[in-house]
């Protein structure tokens, strides 16, 4: 067994875990924060996507052993409960990003990391590329790509 | 996954001392590798040790006439890095096409190269730029480094510690990519260098990384794509799979290679 202290979602977190515990596992499992979803398993997907100090991480290919001692935010940690949507969430909302919603916790932490890192006038093209590691079976993905665009723009105003 | 015990040394020194004390224990960087394999149970190190907390080891500086890249950098540090940027930007730009943006944030060029995948992008660029590989123990050309699929010169307690890479005059890496996977299906990196031409290609050879000799040759008498014409690659020792028939690749490392020199010399 390891033990590992990190901050989840601005929260410290204290854990004895086996060293072989995936961080999605660690995050689903330990903290019940379901809201990072595992759909592939093998790196390709992006339906488990967190921030790890702040960048994007693929959590079912991190072991949270590794993440001792680091920050983690997940989807939960956007908006607090009953508190308004984070910019991105709402835009998701708003221009109909999702279907089944699967796909959506990954994307919508993608695409906040990717206006942190590219700024808030992002085209189409930009975006698209950006969505390389993120799959959804329903949309098609065009009102995911409309929903970046605007969540980017709404987060400049919000900032 | 098999059960490990985890170590997270602060040194290089530390890290070597544990791979020589734990029988089968295996280093871990970006572990997006190391983490898929085992979760396969392609692999079941006892031993965990973890480099991706050494102070310094993801440096990048300019040293001379060479950029040097510690072992733990990560494909995001590559690319977005000024002194990358500035020294050699084929670079780069080949490590900000590595994978998606978070595959970028965890796998690093040490990781990368101690893996040698046929198809990874990084081993195209170490083989045309003649760089050289700095362990704990000893210096490594790359062309004694890489030693076929998925093998390496490195020894069970070895560790790399950095990478220099020798200032070419030009150099591009163009990339033809699996559209499912994201790795090359043939990647080709060309650099002019002060003394020599290299081509070195990716992704096609059933061996791992290779030189196309006969590019080499053509562009040392000058470099320009138009020396190019008629020249092509034999399908003989390329991979044949789903994704593509050796002819295929074949085919591309001669449209590749074209296109690398015309990206190098517009650069
Ligand atoms: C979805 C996905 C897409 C990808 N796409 C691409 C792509 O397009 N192109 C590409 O080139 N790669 C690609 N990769 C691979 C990625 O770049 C890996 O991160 C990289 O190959 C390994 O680096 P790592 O730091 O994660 O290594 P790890 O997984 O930590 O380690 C890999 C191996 O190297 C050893 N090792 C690590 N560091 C050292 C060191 N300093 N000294 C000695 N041995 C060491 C480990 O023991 C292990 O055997 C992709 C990976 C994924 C998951
Ligand atoms: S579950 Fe992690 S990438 Fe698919
Ligand atoms: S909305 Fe169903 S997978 Fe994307």
């Amino acid at each position: 067994m390891a033990k590992i202290s990190l901050i989840v979602n601005g929260n410290a977190v204290n854990a004895n875990i086996d060293p072989r515990t995936l961080l999605v596992q660690f995050l689903r499992e330990n903290l019940r924060l379901t809201g990072t979803h595992v759909g592939c398993d093998t790196s390709q997907c992006g339906a488990c996507v967190v921030h790890l100090d702040g960048k994007a991480v693929k959590s079912c290919t991190t072991l949270a052993v590794m993440a001792d001692g680091h920050e983690v935010r997940t989807i939960e940690g956007l908006a607090a409960d009953g508190a308004p949507l984070h910019p991105m969430q709402e835009a998701f909302r708003e221009h109909h990003g999702l279907q089944c919603g699967f796909c959506t916790p990954g994307m919508i932490m993608t695409a906040v990391d990717l206006v942190n890192r590219k700024g808030h006038d992002l085209s189409d093209e930009v975006i698209r590329e950006e969505l390389e590691g993120n799959l959804c079976r329903c949309t098609g993905y065009q009102n995911i790509v409309t929903s970046i665009a605007a969540g980017a723009k709404a987060m400049a105003k919000s900032a | 996954m098999y059960e490990f015990k985890y170590h997270r040394p602060a040194t290089v020194r530390q890290a070597a001392n544990l791979l020589v004390k734990n029988e089968d224990a295996k280093v871990i960087a970006g572990g997006h590798t190391l983490v898929p394999v085992m979760k396969q149970r392609l692999a079941s190190p006892p031993h965990l040790i973890d480099l991706s907390h050494i102070e310094g080891l993801n440096a990048i500086e300019m040293k001379g006439r060479s950029l040097v890249i510690g072992a733990t950098a990560t494909h995001a540090d590559v690319a977005n890095s000024a002194t990358v940027r500035e020294a050699i930007p084929a670079l780069a730009e080949l490590a900000g096409g590595i994978g998606d943006p978070a595959v970028r944030h965890k796998g690093t060029i040490g990781g990368s190269l101690a893996n040698n995948d046929p198809t990874a992008d990084y081993p195209a660029a170490v083989l045309a730029l003649g760089a050289t590989i700095v362990t704990n123990k000893r210096r490594l050309k790359a062309e004694e480094f890489f030693q076929g699929l998925f093998s390496t010169a490195l020894e069970s307690d070895e560790i790399i510690t950095k990478v220099m890479f020798p200032l070419p005059k030009k150099a591009a890496y163009v990339k033809f990519r699996n559209q499912a996977s994201r790795y090359a299906l043939v990647g080709v990196f060309v650099a002019k260098r002060p003394s020599d031409v290299r081509v070195a290609v990716t992704g096609a050879g059933s061996e791992g990384v290779f030189r196309a000799t006969a590019f080499e040759e053509a562009l040392k008498k000058r470099f320009s794509h138009k020396v190019l014409d008629g020249i092509t690659a034999s399908p003989e020792g390329l991979n044949s799979d789903l994704h593509g028939s050796a002819e295929y690749r074949a085919h591309l490392i001669g449209v590749l290679t074209r296109r690398a020199v015309e990206a190098a010399t517009a650069k």
